[in-house]
């Protein structure tokens, strides 16, 4: 069930790569637009917004390596050690990112509430306690930026477009919003006094603008009394993170050792 | 004026490499010649996004992953520029999506052809993309000017994604006895359909002759295809692998590259429909566009609501 990749218990480490496999694993749901979006502008997006994260990841990757080979020398981690030889438990992102990407609506909607909380978490985190992540964090925040221009403009154009379209991001909400809670529970490698930031305080904000934008879209706010899954961030994962992986890792696995 | 002067002055353009705009004078035939190759172009960088598309959620590494969408997403990018050139001709893109989805408009064949191994991503960006560059280039100086124009970006894009294909190539080449299968197996199979991508010999293109008197063309079939061989057959020397034609030889007379007969059978057949991915590739463009139109729909309704609201405000 562990590999050699569950040892690394320094607590930033754990966090950078949640953050990481958040970001990697989203962006390999968007990936799978790319040919197939609903008009071409638009599969040109969010391929952009595709490559971003994952730029993204990568950032983060290549600073969790370092720590770890900087603890152990003989580690030799790098970003893809550690994007493509890690085993389904040891994946940390959240369940939200691993969903199929479903019907523009259900990757809209995705795409609006994460870039939404990233737009708050990683503007926390340019003042954190560790001063590389919060160059990565400035470099990624320029583009958050646009993705959440970018998904709010979506937002509104399909919840007040036409009756199908209102009706499909009806569904949409219906379907990831019980995933959304997940991002403000903290998990241990994520307490205040390792990363200096109190996750649990931002879901008052990121609440705030996403109603705003649903409000304004004509959608109604889903009742908070809803059940919310968790498990993304100590790795119990869907059903669907398994199948992400074998395509992932299908070239890694089958030629172990090889460069590309 | 009258139209024999238009026409008079039509030619006139054409022989002082004055570009032809969209607002000219131009014969019917030129126009239609010029909307046929245009769509056929973008219709080809659209589908072509799908052979390599299927390999983005397994690239091997991370870096190759950001390199792959990235050059997926540079052909979308390269279909709408030449959309936009063929709208200038007075047909609409819907239109040409129509005719697309309809099979009345062709794209390149190649694209009918499956990627089966990472390598293929290798094969398609050194041998395909290398193959469009040695027509592209020449488009460059086509005749009609938003042609022209659309076909430099394009071209500067196009270079760096043979570079990135033939990369991948390399590093196969230097890798495992697994990888360097790999790559081989990839050029076997690439290469034949690649030369099949400058079309029939110059005997039996019907289209030929026109386009070269209106530069809209500037070198035959024929030439286009002896310039690509002799650039692949001078490369594939620095990847240790060998093309499968046992005729390929350098004759010192000509200072060419001799080269086998092409399989034209094959070259018809799946002109024709019946390449193994024909049927797939035109039905993923379908679906596509058929799961994008309510979305499409939303848009225009939602633009349209607040148009009128600024009109009352």
């Amino acid at each position: 069930m562990t590999s050699k990749h569950s040892s690394y218990k320094e607590p930033l480490i754990q966090y950078l790569v949640f953050l990481a496999d958040t970001n990697l694993i989203l962006s390999q749901r968007n990936s799978e637009w790319c040919g197939h979006g609903p008009v071409l502008e638009q599969d040109i997006a969010i391929t952009n917004i595709t490559l971003d994260l994952l730029g993204q990841a990568r950032l983060l990757y290549q600073y969790a390596a370092e720590l770890i080979n900087k603890e152990n020398p003989s580690a030799n981690e790098t970003e893809d050690t550690l994007a493509y030889h890690r085993l389904e438990r040891e994946y940390k992102n959240l369940l939200l990112t691993e969903l199929p990407k479903g019907d523009w609506a259900v990757t809209i909607l995705r795409q609006f509430l994460y870039s939404v909380y990233q737009q708050l978490l990683y503007t926390e985190l340019l003042n954190g306690k560790d001063k590389h992540l919060a160059a990565i964090a400035e470099k990624s925040l320029k583009e958050t930026h646009y993705h959440v221009k970018w998904s709010s403009e979506w937002v509104l154009r399909l919840g007040d477009g036409t009756p199908e379209s209102h009706a499909r991001m009806e569904n949409a909400l219906l379907s990831l919003w019980m995933y959304t809670d997940e991002m403000f529970i903290a998990a241990a490698y994520e307490d205040k006094s390792i990363t200096g930031i109190a996750v649990t305080e931002l879901k008052k904000e990121w609440l705030t603008r996403v109603s705003a934008i649903l409000q304004e879209a004509t959608l109604a706010v889903p009742s908070d009394d809803l059940f919310m899954q968790t498990g993304g961030k100590t790795g119990v994962h869907t059903e669907h993170m398994g199948y992400i992986l074998a395509d992932l890792q299908y070239l890694q696995r089958t030629y172990p050792g090889a460069n590309w | 004026m009258a139209t024999q002067e238009l026409e008079k002055l039509f030619h006139d353009n054409i022989d002082a490499e004055i570009k032809i705009e969209p607002r000219d004078w131009m014969p019917d035939s030129y126009r239609k010649t010029n909307i046929r190759q245009i769509s056929q172009h973008a219709h080809s960088e659209i589908v072509g996004m799908l052979p390599e598309g299927n390999w983005i959620t397994r690239a091997p590494s991370l870096k190759r992953k950001a390199i792959l969408i990235a050059k997926v997403q540079d052909e979308a990018g390269h279909g709408l520029y030449l959309y936009s050139a063929a709208e200038t001709l007075g047909i609409s893109r819907d239109q040409l999506i129509h005719e697309l989805h309809s099979g009345k408009a062709k794209y390149s064949s190649i694209f009918n052809y499956p990627t089966l191994t990472w390598a293929d991503m290798g094969a398609i960006g050194w041998l395909v993309d290398g193959a469009a560059i040695i027509n592209q280039v020449m488009l460059c100086r086509t005749s009609y000017g938003p042609y022209a124009r659309a076909m430099v970006r394009i071209c500067k894009e196009e270079s760096f994604h043979q570079r990135q294909g033939f990369q991948i190539l390399y590093e196969l080449s230097k890798g495992t006895d697994a990888q360097k299968a790999m790559c081989q197996d990839a050029i076997n199979r690439w290469w034949w359909p690649s030369l099949m991508m400058f079309g029939p010999k110059d005997a039996d293109s019907p289209h030929s002759a026109q386009s070269i008197k209106w530069k809209i063309k500037r070198k035959t079939n024929d030439e286009l295809r002896q310039n690509f061989v002799d650039m692949i057959a001078e490369q594939v020397k620095v990847l240790g692998m060998i093309l499968p034609d046992p005729d390929l030889k350098w004759n010192e007379a000509r200072k060419h590259y001799d080269f086998g007969e092409i399989n034209w059978d094959e070259f018809w057949r799946v002109v024709k429909g019946d390449g193994p991915c024909n049927r797939q590739r035109l039905q993923a463009r379908i679906n596509a566009h058929n799961e994008g139109a309510w979305v499409r729909a939303a848009a225009k309704a939602y633009a349209k609501k607040r148009q009128q609201e600024e009109v009352v405000a």
